[in-house]
């Protein structure tokens, strides 16, 4: 473990085994806060600090603290880093912190955070675990952002309304409206609409690896069928 | 001249599903007559542009699938969705409500599921609900039936006009006969009906001629075998006996008489064309019989407590995620056989 591979960290946490689309973990606030960017950006923040904290902390632990009660452990760990998070967005974005409301103190119970410190940030060293939960959070952050923006467009009609909630009084013009005259399509914002697009998005996923792997077994296929025979010619490109 | 000599049992040449979805489409025209005879030209629009949509959408799906287009058009069940779905939405819609309505119906509910055969809820229903939670403002303009407002009906080109938002068309809009029972808690049904001019003798005007021509186009079905007695006939008696227990005999807060609900909003169209659906009921008689009546009672709680005026569409799909359970629960004995071992039950 001396040598850590952080470029298949970043990968797996970010596409490979993304936590949101191809784990399907914590998919409570996934589904709940995603009716808009700003909610889900909000969300994802948070998301995002909390890992990062818990992963450092349950590696640096690891040593002290023993198999039976390790879970107990990291849950408490898990709570004060949410906590924290929970009194900083209180304090620096109180309307933001109120739309999302019990969602944020369920951070804790969220099984991405209690899977990353339970499957890697004990058994790692400190920056590797770090950097597995700052990559798990960007992967899970992406997918809550692009479910946000999906469901406020195809919902509303507009993206980054209320952007002033989470940057302050200059975003407050951000909002771009792509359709004058929207009637709401009440669906996409409603729960129903967010499990729909994560469906698609996860069907995308799907597509773009299957290509991938397509075009992959083409190369490595590499030498046409005729060919595989043994040369006798020798002018095989 | 060759004679086959085929000996007993005669096979019975089935239906097939291109000769069902035909007679079923056939069986709609008298329901669809009643609607524009007292809705005006709006609802044979919405049949038309939603059955050029849906059979658009469904040759899209399936090339995209890499399935046969040819055949699976030619059976024609896109085209019932979207007869179903036109006549469900109100008359004259709007060119692009239709357009979600059918994009929902066809390509999320039927072949994001598998395709004909394979999906578990009704497409048309799926599209009906998905506009109605989405849309509620266009879903519930139901235009003024013809005799309740001075003024004429749409005719067939302000129809196409409204539908496609070319210009300004006149359409009278008013609240349908269960909207009006539904909002009004403190009247005598007597006084409700003397003072608004929608209601008719049984129900509303044109509502319960509608329902007539769907009962006598469900008959017809029947008569020719497309479907069994079992699930229409225990939801029409599951909403009667539900309507003639909470119906208080004269005040609007408890709900309509039984004939009232029977010839209401989409009772008779859902009785013989939704519940009916082979693919997504449940398939034996006896389950038929509990799914159509816990449709009925599901009707009539929705109605009378729920939020929504009507609720064909609501109590159907529920039933529809219930329609394996009970078809788990309600298999047939085979012959010879005593019960239906189960796993972990018996020996």
């Amino acid at each position: 473990m001396s040598d850590t591979n952080y470029r298949e960290l970043s990968l797996n946490g970010l596409w490979k085994n993304n936590p949101a689309i191809v784990q399907l973990l914590g998919l409570c606030p996934l589904l709940a806060v995603t009716g808009s960017v700003v909610n889900a950006m909000g969300m994802a923040l948070a998301t995002v600090a909390v890992l990062i904290a818990s992963s450092t902390s349950v590696s640096m632990i690891r040593g002290f603290v023993s198999d039976a009660v390790r879970l107990p452990a990291f849950v408490m760990i898990i709570a004060a880093a949410v906590t924290c998070i929970e009194l900083l967005m209180q304090a620096f974005t109180y309307e933001l912190f109120q739309i999302l409301g019990i969602f944020l103190p369920l951070i804790t119970t969220n099984c991405l955070i209690l899977g990353r410190a339970d499957a890697f940030a004990c058994k790692n060293k400190v920056m590797p675990a770090m950097y597995d939960g700052m990559m798990m959070g960007l992967g899970f952050g992406a997918i809550l952002i692009l479910l946000g923006a999906v469901r406020e467009l195809v919902g509303t009609g507009a993206l980054f309304a209320n952007m002033d909630l989470l940057f302050g009084e200059e975003a407050r013009h951000w909002k771009v409206v792509f359709f004058e005259d929207y009637n709401q399509f009440l669906v996409a914002i409603l729960p129903p609409g967010a499990f729909i697009v994560t469906g698609l998005i996860i069907a995308m996923k799907n597509v773009i690896d299957d290509g991938i792997k397509r075009r992959e077994a083409l190369r490595t296929a590499g030498t046409p069928k005729e060919s595989r025979r043994v040369r006798v010619t020798g002018n095989v490109s | 001249m060759a004679f086959l000599t085929v000996s007993s049992p005669h096979a019975h040449g089935p239906l097939d599903t291109a000769t069902v979805m035909r007679l079923v489409l056939l069986s709609t025209l008298p329901g669809v007559f009643a609607l524009s005879y007292f809705f005006g030209f709006g609802t044979i629009i919405n049949i038309l542009w939603a059955s050029a949509l849906a059979l658009g959408m469904e040759a899209a799906v399936l090339k995209v699938r890499k399935r046969p287009v040819g055949f699976y058009l030619n059976d024609g069940s896109a085209l019932v969705t979207a007869v179903l779905l036109g006549i469900a939405l109100p008359p004259a819609s709007p060119w692009w409500l239709i357009a979600v309505g059918i994009l929902f119906a066809i390509v999320f509910a039927k072949h994001l599921y598998g395709g004909m055969g394979y999906n578990p809820f009704n497409p048309a229903m799926v599209g009906y609900v998905v506009l109605l939670i989405s849309f509620p403002v266009q879903m519930t303009s139901w235009l003024a039936p013809a005799g309740s407002f001075d003024g004429s009906l749409l005719g067939p080109i302000d129809a196409v006009m409204r539908v496609f938002s070319l210009g300004q068309v006149d359409a009278v809009t008013m609240a349908t006969p269960l909207d009006v029972l539904k909002q009004n808690d403190s009247l005598l049904i007597k006084d409700l009906w003397a003072d608004s001019t929608q209601f008719g003798s049984l129900a509303g005007v044109g509502w319960e001629w509608a329902n007539v021509g769907f009962l006598a186009g469900g008959l017809y079905l029947l008569y020719r075998r497309v479907f069994t007695w079992h699930a229409p006939v225990s939801m029409l008696v599951a909403l009667f006996v539900m309507s003639a227990l909470f119906y208080d005999g004269g005040s609007s807060a408890s709900g309509g008489s039984p004939m009232f609900h029977l010839f209401s909003g989409a009772t008779m169209l859902g009785a013989f064309f939704i519940v009916t659906d082979p693919v997504t009921s449940a398939v034996s008689n006896k389950g038929r019989i509990i799914y159509g009546a816990c449709i009925g009672l599901l009707i009539y709680l929705i109605r009378a407590w729920g939020n929504y005026p009507d609720a064909v569409a609501f109590a159907v799909l529920l039933m529809n995620f219930a329609a394996p359970l009970l078809d788990h629960y309600t298999q047939p004995r085979t012959y010879g056989h005593k019960t239906t071992p189960r796993k972990g039950e018996g020996e």
